[in-house]
């Protein structure tokens, strides 16, 4: 028991120095990443040129219906009477007819513009991201139609589960305070 | 002058981009041109809903911030159980159900590794905040972050009802997963292959209410383990531990059993559910000084060995373990579709075919990630045999314990223990007392 008081000693000395250590450790990490960090957030988005319309984005979202959802490039748009993305390929008729829609879930709102002109509209309530439209749309279309991850949805976890199946590698992360890769003149603005 | 090229580089670069978007964009609008409309027709524009503030983000590392230091003092100055437990109950519903669980510090592990080994990688700020605040706490007052504010642990801890006691050295073997998956964690975020931590979260599909039926079947399991085992993620699995039972070993301040000082009465001995109390040593050394530093003497000469050894059986191990990352995974389709003659059965391969890379581009990016995986593996590697050897020593080595006292390392300062203490109803009847 006679050593004791020094064995203690010891001990604290060693863990004293050991704690400075440690506390240095921690604030070089922090202070080398944090002055490279750049961004205080960093959300996910897919890249609409790279997105091949596989479908993954409508099952692997942790979310049900996922957080991918097709939007429109309204300046891209042609207005097309029969639009590649909102008709069935052979439907009989050029109408909103439900079976003449591409669209699974009916997402995609047309309305008479002018002669022969229409607008199409997505309620994205409905839409699931399974990218039928934007496969319709690209291969016969202008390709306004595409996806993106909308951000009043997505919980942006820390890996996106979409981005681990992705087979383009469209998923990327990008700065919070410009969050959408967009087509069009929106797009170019950014 | 290095300057300059780059600039060069870079104007040839965005000239090339130009006529590639220039020609693409004409290609796409030319089949039908938008247009002219005659009547009072205005296109809408694109609706782009922002992702939640950054003023969020930043809530919440002041909410972090607040509640460790709550929680510590809790611990440590009040000594209340209850404040801790009501704390634990905040953060179930604050970083659990309402800000669903991500990014939370056990993760933050990976965003670290990957921006430490690949200057690519962008971290938030606010996720290295999560990273770091809590080991610095953990510095000053031992575990208070697991205490009660790590949204896994303290969901553990709420539901820990009839812990059963685990006998010790089954809870030393399986405390060693921690440090396995911490390994491997770093190796594959570092490589860019994968947030194992993430997908394999026992809880997140709880705080998300997920309705996904294999999930809740894995969480529902750990949920109802955590019943009766106490804290089963925390003490055999979760990676971040290791960092905060370091930090907590060296933490200048620590939560103790008794308000004043131990009269060994033993009333505390199996009070804790984790099993994290050091009971009082023996007067005598168990084995004599001779045999004693024989022993170490044999460590010491074998713990090199075991080093090495780890090392390089992991970095063997690169072409199993790179599998895992995309790239390689791709590559290995790709060759095994040309050598058959049979390309394009996967949609993968499809994709990476229609994209028109060349495949070797593929083939030395492949490459290069078995490389980093070769490499990566002798540092696990290493790292592990490490580990182990110094168990061993613990193991071996005598340390004088004077009285009951919480091991600092794996006590999670969640202070069950505290109403055990004889001393402690002093404590209170006092306070009470003096009201
Ligand atoms: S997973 Fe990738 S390729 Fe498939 S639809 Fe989504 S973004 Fe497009
Ligand atoms: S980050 Fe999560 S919520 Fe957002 S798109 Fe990906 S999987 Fe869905
Ligand atoms: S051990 Fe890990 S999971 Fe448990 S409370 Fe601590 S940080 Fe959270
Ligand atoms: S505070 Fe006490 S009961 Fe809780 S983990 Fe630490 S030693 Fe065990």
């Amino acid at each position: 028991m006679a050593d004791d008081p020094k064995d203690l000693k010891r001990r604290d000395f060693l863990r004293e120095g050991l704690r400075t250590v440690s506390a240095l450790a921690l604030g070089g990490i922090g202070g080398m990443l944090g002055a490279r960090a750049g961004s205080w957030e960093m959300v996910w988005q897919l890249d609409p040129e790279k997105c091949v319309q596989c479908e993954r984005c409508a099952t692997y979202c942790v979310l049900t219906p996922s957080a991918v959802k097709c939007v429109h490039a309204y300046d891209v748009c042609g207005y097309c009477q029969l639009c590649g993305g909102y008709h069935r390929p052979g439907a009989k008729t050029q109408d909103t007819a439900a079976e003449n829609q591409l669209c699974p879930t009916g997402a995609i709102k047309r309305t008479y513009v002018e002669n022969p002109y229409y607008e199409y509209t997505i309620i994205e309530e409905n839409c699931i991201g399974c990218a039928k439209c934007v496969q319709g749309c690209g291969s016969f279309g202008n390709g306004s139609l595409y996806l993106q991850v909308r951000h009043d949805r997505c919980l942006n976890c820390n890996e996106c589960s979409i981005a681990t199946v992705c087979p383009s590698g469209a998923f990327t992360r990008v700065p919070a305070d410009r969050p959408y890769i967009l087509k069009g003149k929106q797009g170019e603005s950014l | 002058m290095k300057k300059r090229s780059g600039n060069f580089a870079n104007l040839l670069f965005w000239a090339g981009l130009m006529l590639v978007v220039m020609q693409s964009a004409a290609l796409a609008q030319d089949r039908f041109p938008k247009p002219d409309f005659d009547s009072q027709y205005r296109q809408p524009l694109t609706q782009t809903p922002p992702p939640a503030s950054p003023w969020q983000e930043g809530a919440d590392v002041v909410v972090l911030a607040l509640a460790l230091g709550l929680t510590s003092f809790f611990a440590i100055k009040k000594r209340s159980r209850r404040g801790i437990w009501a704390m634990a109950l905040f953060s179930v519903i604050y970083f659990g159900f309402m800000r669903e669980g991500c990014v939370c510090s056990v993760g933050s592990v990976q965003n670290v590794s990957a921006a430490l080994f690949d200057a690519g990688y962008v971290i938030p700020i606010g996720v290295l905040a999560f990273f770091v605040l809590p080991l610095i706490f953990t510095l000053l007052y031992g575990r208070t972050f697991c205490a009660a504010v790590c949204p896994l642990g303290a969901i553990q801890d709420l539901v820990m009802i009839k812990p059963v006691k685990v006998p010790e050295w089954l809870q030393e073997v399986l405390g060693l997963f921690r440090y396995i998956y911490l390994g491997f964690a770093i190796l594959f975020a570092a490589t860019g292959t994968a947030f194992l931590v993430c997908r394999y979260d026992p809880f997140i599909s709880i705080f998300r209410m997920s309705n996904e039926f294999g999930m809740i079947l894995f969480s529902g399991g750990f949920l109802g383990l955590s019943i009766l085992v106490a804290r089963p993620y925390c003490r055999f699995l979760c990676p971040y531990s290791v960092l905060l039972g370091w930090m907590s070993a060296l933490s200048r301040r620590h939560l103790s059993i008794t308000p004043d000082t131990c009269h060994l009465c033993r009333l505390c001995e199996e009070s804790c559910p984790m099993g994290a109390i050091s009971k009082p040593t023996p007067d005598a050394l168990p084995v004599s000084r001779e045999q004693g530093g024989k022993r170490l003497a044999i460590l010491l000469a074998v713990l090199p060995l075991l080093i090495l050894a780890g090392g390089w059986g992991f970095s063997r191990l690169d072409l199993t373990f790179s599998k895992m990352h995309p790239t390689v995974n791709l590559a290995g389709q790709i060759a095994a579709e040309d050598a058959a003659g049979t390309p394009g059965l996967t949609l993968e391969t499809r994709t990476f075919r229609s994209q028109g890379t060349p495949t070797e581009t593929l083939f030395t990016e492949a490459e290069g990630v078995r490389r980093r995986f070769r490499s990566g593996g002798w540092l696990l590697g290493a790292f592990l045999g490490l580990i182990f050897g110094i168990k061993l020593f613990q193991l071996n080595l005598f340390r004088r314990v004077a009285e009951y006292q919480p091991d600092r390392e794996a006590c999670f300062s969640c202070g069950r223990c505290f109403s055990y203490c004889p001393n402690e109803r002093v404590r209170l009847d006092q306070l009470q007392n003096r009201y």
